[in-house]
């Protein structure tokens, strides 16, 4: 089944994202890695669509399209204003949260 | 009316062949190519280059093999016979019902495209080897020019409009890239910046038209032609089928026009492109001047159709093609004047002749702006070759001319030959390329009824002449100035003109041999530069030979490749008809559509637009079609008729006498200025309110950057960032603070008389017992942001495995 694959896809796609964002230490990387993960979930999304043979899981993905422009420019701004504070996109040195 | 009348509806098998079949792998070649040279680019050899170069060599061959295939396509055609393209297509995408395909669209205007641009590509990698030799980012560089052609060649054989906006959308994003190359530099990441948003504006047209077109037009191209409604092969014919309504289909061409507008540095929109010869002289050559900036005018002549009824080309007055495109010309031509930078006469040439494309288009004279396209590249790639091979070898960088040019004919004598050569087929002098191209669009917008612009058109050939004299004054004759004279002023250089010397800064700060070259003096560049120099001047000499019109039809070719008949044809498009409206009408009776068709006659309504027209070509002598004068009763068109000028050497004598003209007032007046220093015509400006004013107005661009940056792009975007900051300043503010204060009373409240008495006591004991669990978690607040998103994923996962286990 075709569906199969596109599940398979995505799965890998996460599994991706989810270590670039546990893993990297550069804030940008680990924004990309983000948009990893939200792009397999529309994978999924289009993948049960075609399965399903109707256009809701198309409309999800787009809105999780526009969603995810809107995040990554929100996280562009955020890793702009880190960088002029610090002179350094590293999320290591982002500790002050520390408890 | 043809001997083929008595046999009509004659299956012409025409020939076709690999090259042509499959010119679809044109682009891919290019393409699979930049992702060659990103993943391992840089481990090879020559950083990547060769990948480039060879990938364009490749799509160069196969263009050349398309090429020649479909020359033989034609040849073999019957007199007469509509040549039909080449069209493949495959289902790209589907979604909620529309399919949208991909695959070719071949006729003569791709390929003389696609070779043109396979052509410069090649060239323009070849030059930038050694232009860009030790460049950081010399890598990057060969993958965006190469990805660069990858898209022009795909908007080049799209077969339909999305596949289209596909490439159109790469080169966007190439061109952004490639300004910017050395965006270290401000001015170049600005000029980036400006041209990306600029076309962008532009862009929204191209959607919302191809938008709008595929709504009017799919249920009829679906209907009659078994395409859909992107498709060009049905826009075009749907456009001259009688179906669409007036508002609609001018609705889509003026949405499209805007597009073009914007890519093709038209007025109003033209401010982008001067600004980007901030990138690096090669993208210059092949983006700016000779193949991306045509992209729009290309994209008004693939679905000609469209403009012409939605514009209403050829009818009664002058249409808002004709109007830009004389503008613009003028415009352009006007702020060369004013440059010192020489890259930017050159620009500001482009953008003039741009609107010369433009113009031709809009006044109906279509194989003479294509044929513009095709000259033009070959010489305004050639002169910004020939000014980047100046600052490579001569200037040190700079590509100011008052400042540091000057007397170089004698230190570069092959750059001087085919700037020279470049210049009199820019400005339209007999036997070069662009005598053949321009004077054919002046002489047919004259001969098609739009005399004004015909004016307009002989007055932008006087100014051409006069700015390309000054700027070829400027640099080459008189004596060496600044760093041509072999001042050594880097520091001050750098810092007068950082915009444009950038290259000196980071380009080449590895350059070993770039100081070398510098210390003694203005020389010749090396042959990796002249050899593209002296083919693209041998073709500025030579390629307007294609249609040498002045030397009698068997010298049309061109005209015989390029241009489609106006011919009814069958609309299964595969049983050609030959001859006209006549025996058209007796293909009908073929068992194959006839149902189709008579539904289609019944729903036409003729348009009553070009009654002038038919007029016109009957006292040509013109065979006539009722393609583009009227609705065609059987079958469909697939281009509209269009008159030829006969040519004269009359009013070829006249442009010539005006161009010449321009030479020599421009010769005297730089003679005067830039030599003698004459006092009468020195600091004139200065003197004169009328010229000052007209000086203030051009050094200024007319205010337009002004206009956009100042003022529209501040009135919108201040507002709102001002109403933005009152609402948060006052009622998100306001209703925080008051949220606050209220919370504040009752908590006084309660604090005082509960929390001390009651709950202290019993929170004693609790604090005790979180005192405890808090050190014990206390790790893993450690405040690192990827450890917060491993808890987040570790308690997602465990949440879905519980999810997984209870429901099965």
């Amino acid at each position: 089944m075709l569906v199969n694959q596109f599940l398979i896809l995505a799965a890998v796609l996460f599994c991706i994202g989810v270590y670039g964002v546990i893993a990297r230490k550069n804030a940008v990387l680990v924004l990309m890695s983000i948009e990893l993960i939200l792009n397999s979930v529309n994978i999924n999304l289009l993948a049960f669509s075609m399965r399903n043979g109707s256009l809701d899981g198309h409309t999800f993905a787009l809105y999780i399209i526009a969603i995810a422009a809107a995040e990554v420019g929100v996280g562009l701004a955020m890793v702009l204003l880190m960088y002029r504070n610090r002179r350094s996109i590293d999320l290591d040195e982002l500790s002050e949260m520390k408890g | 009316m043809f001997a083929a009348a008595t046999e009509a509806a004659t299956e012409v098998v025409l020939k076709s062949g690999w090259f042509l079949e499959n010119a679809w792998v044109i682009p891919i070649i290019p393409a699979l190519s930049f992702f060659l040279i990103i993943f391992f680019g840089k481990r090879m050899p020559k950083k990547g280059s060769e990948f480039g170069v060879a990938s364009m060599f490749g799509a160069l061959v196969f263009a050349g093999g398309a090429t020649y295939q479909w020359i033989q396509r034609v040849n073999g055609a019957p007199e007469g016979a509509f040549i039909s393209p080449v069209v493949k297509t495959w289902t790209w995408w589907q979604n909620g019902g529309f399919s949208f395909g991909i695959g070719q669209h071949v006729d003569g205007l791709t390929v003389a495209i696609l070779l043109v641009v396979a052509f410069i590509s090649t060239l323009v990698q070849i030059y930038s080897l050694e232009y860009l030799r030790g460049d950081r980012r010399y890598t990057h560089f060969f993958a965006s020019l190469t990805l660069f052609s990858a898209g022009m060649l795909n908007m080049v054989v799209a077969e339909n409009m999305i596949q289209l906006i596909l490439g159109w959308e790469i080169m966007g994003l190439c061109s952004f890239l490639l300004i910017g190359h050395w965006w270290e530099e401000g001015a170049n990441s600005r000029a980036a910046l400006k041209a990306f948003f600029t076309t962008r504006t532009g862009d929204i047209g191209l959607l919302t038209g191809t938008a709008i077109l595929f709504f009017s037009a799919n249920e009829w191209t679906t209907k009659t032609l078994g395409v859909s409604g992107f498709s060009i092969r049905g826009l075009s014919s749907w456009a001259l089928s009688g179906d669409p309504g007036s508002a609609a289909i001018t609705m889509g061409a003026i949405a499209l026009f805007i597009a073009a507008i914007g890519k093709s540095g038209q007025f109003p929109l033209h401010t982008w492109l001067p600004d980007a010869m901030a990138g690096p002289t090669p993208v210059s050559s092949l983006l700016h001047s000779s193949t991306m900036v045509v992209a729009g005018v290309f994209l008004v002549a693939r679905v000609y159709p469209v403009f012409f009824k939605g514009m209403d080309i050829l009818g009664s007055g002058a249409n808002f093609i004709v109007i830009i495109g004389g503008v613009t010309i003028v415009i352009a031509a006007l702020l060369a004047f004013v440059q010192t930078d020489i890259k930017k006469v050159l620009a500001y040439s482009t953008v003039s002749q741009l609107g010369y494309m433009m113009m031709g288009l809009g006044a109906g004279a279509w194989l003479p702006a294509v044929f513009h396209i095709f000259t033009h590249a070959f010489f305004k790639a050639c002169l910004f070759l020939g000014a980047g091979s100046i600052s490579h070898s001569s200037s040190h960088h700079s590509f100011e001319m008052k400042k540091d040019m000057g007397g170089l004919r004698k230190f570069m004598p092959i750059t001087f030959g085919t700037w020279i050569i470049s210049t009199l087929a820019l400005c339209g002098v007999f036997p070069f390329s662009g005598f053949f191209s321009k004077d054919e669009i002046i002489d047919n917008v004259g001969h098609n009824g739009y005399n004004v612009f015909m004016y307009v058109g002989l007055a932008g050939a006087f100014l051409t002449a006069a700015y390309m004299t000054r700027a070829t004054y400027l640099t080459f004759f008189g004596q060496p100035r600044g760093a041509s004279a072999g001042e050594h002023h880097e520091e001050e250089s750098h810092d007068s003109h950082a915009a444009h010397d950038d290259h000196a800064d980071h380009g080449h700060d590895k350059h070993d041999s770039h100081d070398a070259h510098a210390s003694h003096g203005p020389h010749e560049s090396g042959w990796l530069i002249t050899a593209p120099l002296i083919i693209l001047a041998t073709l500025a000499l030579s390629s307007g030979l294609l249609n040498a019109l002045p030397f009698g039809e068997n010298w049309e070719n061109f005209k015989k490749w390029v241009e489609p008949s106006a011919e009814v044809i069958n609309p299964t498009g595969i049983a050609y008809v030959v001859g006209g409206i006549g025996e058209a009408r007796t293909a009908s009776d073929t068992p194959t559509d006839s149902t189709v068709v008579e539904g289609d006659a019944h729903s036409a309504t003729p348009m009553a637009t070009a009654a002038g027209e038919d007029s016109h070509s009957a006292e040509e002598g013109h065979h006539y079609s009722p393609c583009g004068s009227k609705t065609p009763e059987q079958g469909v068109c697939a281009a509209p008729q269009l008159n030829h000028a006969p040519f004269k050497w009359s009013k070829a004598g006249l442009s010539m006498l005006i161009v010449f003209a321009g030479f020599l007032l421009s010769l005297f007046m730089c003679i005067q200025l830039y030599e003698k220093k004459n006092k009468k015509f020195v600091g004139l400006t200065e003197r004169n309110k009328v010229l000052g004013f007209g000086y203030k107005l051009l050094v200024n661009k007319y205010y337009l950057d002004v206009l956009y940056e100042k003022i529209i792009v501040r009135s919108i975007a201040h507002p709102i960032a001002n109403a933005v900051y009152r609402f948060n300043q006052k009622v998100l503010d306001g209703v925080v603070n008051g949220a606050g204060t209220t919370a504040k009373g009752v908590a006084g409240w309660v604090y005082r008389n509960i929390d001390q008495r009651v709950v202290d006591g019993a929170v004693n004991g609790t604090g005790s017992v979180a005192q405890g669990a808090g050190s014990a978690l206390r790790p893993v607040q450690s405040g690192k942001v990827n450890q917060y998103g491993a808890l987040l994923f570790g308690a997602a996962a465990i949440g879905a495995l519980v999810l997984v286990i209870v429901n099965t």
